[in-house]
């Protein structure tokens, strides 16, 4: 059975019923046979009608019978379990140390077995993998299958590695992480057997932890504070959780150690030991784990149901958080089964499960820089979890976002973001039904302040969810202030005989357009003379299309048409697409279009981001340009709200996916070239005519930004490879051109306030400064992998060393971060 | 949660096995239970939690051309589409617990309601007050045909 099928099973393995769905094969006894083995080894210690050891002995006895036929399903099948059932670790050691016990061969077959699966996850990057298969490893120390002394060799030889020069920092992490996260397993039977060489690994650990540069930690830092609680690097946390467990003799009271039952029989078992591991060397296209910062928001003193918050610092919490997000990563994809599994967590009498539960998802929905899974996904999970625990879940989530909103002031702006998005979500699930008053406290402090920001975005998110009259209901009268402007169109030319320019123009082309005139017809429009009401031609004369006044009008005049829903807009826009082309041929045009769809549509944030995503999708206007408009001098009221960072983001994105999917393009293509070249030399007939293959024209992506890729011909000449890589070297250009705006602009607005808080003698560290230093910071997050590529040319134009070291600060932290 | 469900479209035209090899490759949803008075808006914002929305039709009464409680919802990928069963099939929209399944594809016609009065066939027979919905069914007496053709598994809300 596939490692792959594993993860597929996972739905049926974890569902209600049980079922475990296989390929049925021929009907043969001896596969029946085999299918019931796998089966009962993938099912083993579920069974909660007898005990995991009885299980165990009874699954030990049948697997050892049949051992001649099936070796090596059976030792292929406990590999994968190994791997891909981390939190069952202890059980399949002991399933494993058993049979090494009735059979040595057998046991040796499988620590080959295991050891070519921990060296396979390590070339493959597969990290996590990797970590849990070396712990499982360690375990069989714990079952008597691997001898402590080859094991600590082991460990010594992977801690070697961070004495390496030359290498990445976050390689050295993974290898002392690896290390480290063996020991709650295997600690005190080391500490039994090899103490000495034992204390030395540690010394090592210490020692590198000590001199490694922590300069990225608070760009991942989710608090700015560590009031009440540290905000502590991952290795830093886990090293002290550790250090502590070291101080508790090694013993600790989460795992389930079945082997502890079956000593008796597992003393009498010869060890085997591992052959010599080398990690394998760097090179530069190994991809680290990235570090992160570990999330806290509860403590004992939170929690009010009668439980015992374990410690930050004991090796529980830690064991506890993993687990918690094992199961989190098994059942993802079915948010039912997840709620239902996490609130069957085998240890929810030891702790206090929802606190747990609510801890580990928001530390999940905040890590940075993405999180693993859907925003909606935590949502959504909440959502069940509030159902299968109707009585607490539902306090501990409130209970929640009065500690999160009580701290916001010192939350980052990333998190923020997600605070807002997923409690507006929630709140339309429970009918926005929400203790508003108590956070009256708001209305007093100053706009910019987190606080009142906090309760006008989420407002604003909860109207996107419902409607303007609803908020206003919601919501205490005296909490008006924060509530989102009515989202409606304000069309500047409404009053049919005003006396701005564009009005007789406007005038003219809301008669045309409802007329259902075409396109060419408003082109030839737009290239007269701007005329006044009477007939007067306004001086200076201009044909010129994109002349800022027509803009506005065709522009404005036409949205407001079409300003019914989106579907109305987007379809405006689609069918006068070479008027909105031809005003967008210069940058000023662009700049224009982007400026009267804002005038427009200011009040309803929704329809200006959506109507910004469908002109950059159609190529109205390019990504340069709404960076442009962001920053421009007339966005500086609108610059702290969530939808400008929205439209921001989207526009990276769509650069960013742009740029993918050409290079996913080129090298398909390249791919194909190659096949082609070598089918095309083995055979004889190079007809003349064929090999003039149509060098079709391909279809223009209709597009920008899309996800999916063009399908690549199948003839495909030297000739479209050589267009496709210039496409994309444009692409690219366009990119890097996209990002030095970007940082550019930030690095001159942060600046001009530095330097302005300076000269008036003003502390610098405004809301205004923390909220636009944590966009920048948001930027080099969110796109690094993109950013990697021109960071020596933003060393070199940008973030060079005559900045404020506030501003250089945060390019250094983002170099840390992969360093 | 992703499967595809028991529902096939009776107006399919092609072979049943056509259908389900659309339906398994589809990244077009259906999406059922709406309010008349949900906007277009609310469902963008909502559904584009799943990724990049490439558009909406919203469904509507035949002959008033007013929205009708259902929508169409393309996606540019099938993982988008798949993360709309998985999390928000079954959740909330305007209070009203909504509903998403597979659709073989949108073609131009089948944004109309099929139901005899102009919306959707389980608002022509179904019995209870449905505020969101324009009140009562149109008919209160189902007939044995629309039970059969009908969408009625809309009728059910998922909890």
């Amino acid at each position: 059975m596939s490692r792959r099928r594993i993860h597929d099973s996972y739905e049926d393995l974890y569902g209600a019923d049980r079922g475990y769905k296989k390929r049925r094969r021929g009907g043969s006894e001896s596969n029946d046979l085999e299918d019931r083995l796998e089966s009962l080894v993938l099912k083993v210690g579920e069974n909660t009608t007898s005990t995991i050891e009885s299980n165990l002995e009874g699954l030990a006895s049948v697997l050892d019978g049949d051992i001649q036929n099936f070796k090596k399903k059976v030792l292929k099948l406990l590999v994968e379990c190994a791997v891909n059932m981390p939190e069952k670790c202890t059980i399949y050691s002991t399933l494993v140390g058993l049979l090494n016990a009735k059979n040595y061969n057998f046991g040796g077959e499988f620590v080959e077995n295991i050891v070519r699966s921990f060296k396979d996850s390590l070339k493959n990057n597969s990290w996590n993998e990797a970590r849990v298969v070396l712990r499982f490893i360690g375990d069989l120390v714990n079952c008597h299958v691997v001898s402590a002394s080859s094991f600590v060799q082991l460990m010594g030889s992977l801690l070697d590695v961070t004495k390496e020069d030359g290498v990445p920092n976050v390689r050295k992490d993974w290898y002392c992480y690896a290390v480290m996260s063996c020991l709650p397993w295997v600690g005190r039977e080391l500490y039994e057997k090899r103490e000495a060489p034992l204390e030395m690994l540690l010394t090592t650990i210490e020692v590198y932890l000590n001199k490694r540069p922590k300069k990225h930690v608070n760009m991942l830092r989710i608090w700015s504070t560590d009031v009440p609680h540290p905000q502590e690097e991952y290795l830093e946390c886990l090293w002290n959780q550790i250090k502590k467990l070291k101080h508790d003799s090694w013993t600790e009271t989460i795992i389930p150690r079945p082997y502890l039952t079956f000593d008796n029989v597992l003393c009498e078992a010869l060890q085997h030991n591992l052959p010599p591991i080398v990690p394998p060397p760097h090179h530069n296209a190994c991809v680290y784990p990235m570090p992160w910062v570990v999330y806290r928001m509860f403590d004992y003193t939170d929690v009010t149901d009668g439980h015992i918050m374990p410690g930050a610092h004991s090796i529980e919490r830690f064991l506890v958080e993993e687990h918690l997000q094992q199961i989190i990563d098994m059942s993802c994809k079915n948010r039912k089964e997840c709620a239902t599994n996490l609130m069957n967590f085998v240890h929810k009498n030891k702790v206090p499960l929802e606190y747990c539960i609510v801890e580990v998802i928001f530390s999940l929905m905040f890590h940075q820089p993405k999180p693993k899974y859907l925003e909606v996904m935590f949502g959504s999970v909440f959502i069940e979890l509030s159902k299968l625990s109707t009585n607490t879940m539902p306090l501990v989530l409130a209970q929640t976002t009065e500690i999160l909103y009580s701290r916001i002031e010192s939350m980052h702006v990333c998190a923020f973001d997600r605070f807002v998005s997923w409690f507006a979500y929630h709140l339309s699930n429970f009918k926005f039904s929400w203790s508003w008053q108590e956070w009256a406290d708001c209305l007093a402090l100053d706009p910019e302040h987190p606080k009142p920001k906090f309760v006008r975005e989420v407002l604003q998110k909860a109207m996107r969810l419902s409607f303007y009259e609803r908020m206003r209901d919601i919501v205490p009268p005296d909490f008006e202030p924060l509530l989102p402007e009515k989202p409606e169109p304000k069309f500047k030319y409404a009053i049919e005989k005003s006396l701005l320019p564009g009005q007789f123009l406007s005038n003219t082309l809301l008669t045309k357009i409802r007329n259902k005139t075409t396109p060419e017809d408003i082109l030839e429009i737009l290239k007269e003379p701007l005329m006044s009401e009477n007939g007067e031609i306004m001086e200076p004369a201009d044909i010129c299309i994109s002349n800022p006044t027509k803009i506005d009008a065709f522009v404005q005049t036409l949205l407001y048409i079409a300003s019914k829903s989106f579907s109305h807009a987007f379809a405006a826009i689609t069918k006068f697409i070479s008027v909105f082309k031809a005003l967008g041929e210069t940058d000023d045009g662009q700049l224009q279009i982007l400026r009267s769809t804002f005038d427009l549509w200011s009040a309803d944030q929704q329809m200006l981001t959506v109507l910004i995503d469908k002109m950059l999708k159609t190529q109205i206007i390019e990504c340069s340009s709404v960076a442009n408009w962001i920053f421009s001098k007339e966005m500086i009221p609108e610059f702290t709200k969530l939808y400008i960072w929205e439209i921001l983001s989207l526009t990276i994105n769509k650069m960013s996916r742009h740029v993918d999917r050409l290079t996913r393009e080129l090298n398909e293509a390249r791919e194909k070239l190659r096949t082609t070249a070598a089918t095309s030399n083995s055979s004889d007939d190079s007809d003349g005519d064929t090999e003039k293959t149509e060098a079709k024209p391909r279809q223009s992506t209709t597009t920008f930004g899309g996800q999916v890729p063009m399908d690549v011909d199948d003839n495909v000449t030297e000739e479209m490879v050589e267009r496709m890589e210039e496409k994309l070297e444009m692409a690219q250009a366009d990119q890097k051109n996209l990002f030095l705006i970007v940082f550019q602009r930030f690095i001159m607005i942060l600046s001009e306030h530095l330097v302005k808080c300076d000269t008036d003698d003003r502390p610098f560290d405004t809301y205004w400064y923390k909220y636009t230093v944590g966009r920048l910071q948001q930027v080099f997050l969110a796109h690094h992998e993109q950013v990697q590529k021109y960071s020596s040319t933003l060393e070199g134009l940008l973030f060079t060393q005559d900045l404020d070291i506030h501003i250089l600060e945060v390019f250094h932290q983002f170099l840390a971060l992969r360093s | 949660m992703a499967d595809i469900s028991s529902y096939r479209d009776q107006h399919f035209k092609g072979s049943r096995s056509e259908l389900d090899k659309l339906l398994r490759l589809s990244t077009t949803m259906y999406v059922g239970n709406l309010a008349f008075y949900t906007t277009e808006g609310q469902i963008y914002e909502l559904f584009s939690k799943c990724g990049d929305i490439k558009r909406i039709v919203m469904g509507l009464d035949k002959f008033k051309k007013t929205p009708c409680g259902f929508c169409f919802i393309e996606y540019y990928t099938r993982d988008d589409a798949e993360n709309c069963m998985r999390y928000v099939n079954g959740t909330r929209l305007d209070d009203r617990i909504i509903r998403t399944d597979w659709d073989a594809g949108f073609l131009e016609g089948r944004q109309y309601g099929r139901g005899k009065t102009g919306g959707q066939v389980r608002d022509e027979y179904r019995t209870d007050y449905d505020i969101g919905r324009g009140g009562y069914g149109k008919n209160a007496q189902p007939k044995a045909d629309m039970i059969i053709f009908g969408r009625n598994k809309d009728a059910l809300p998922m909890d």
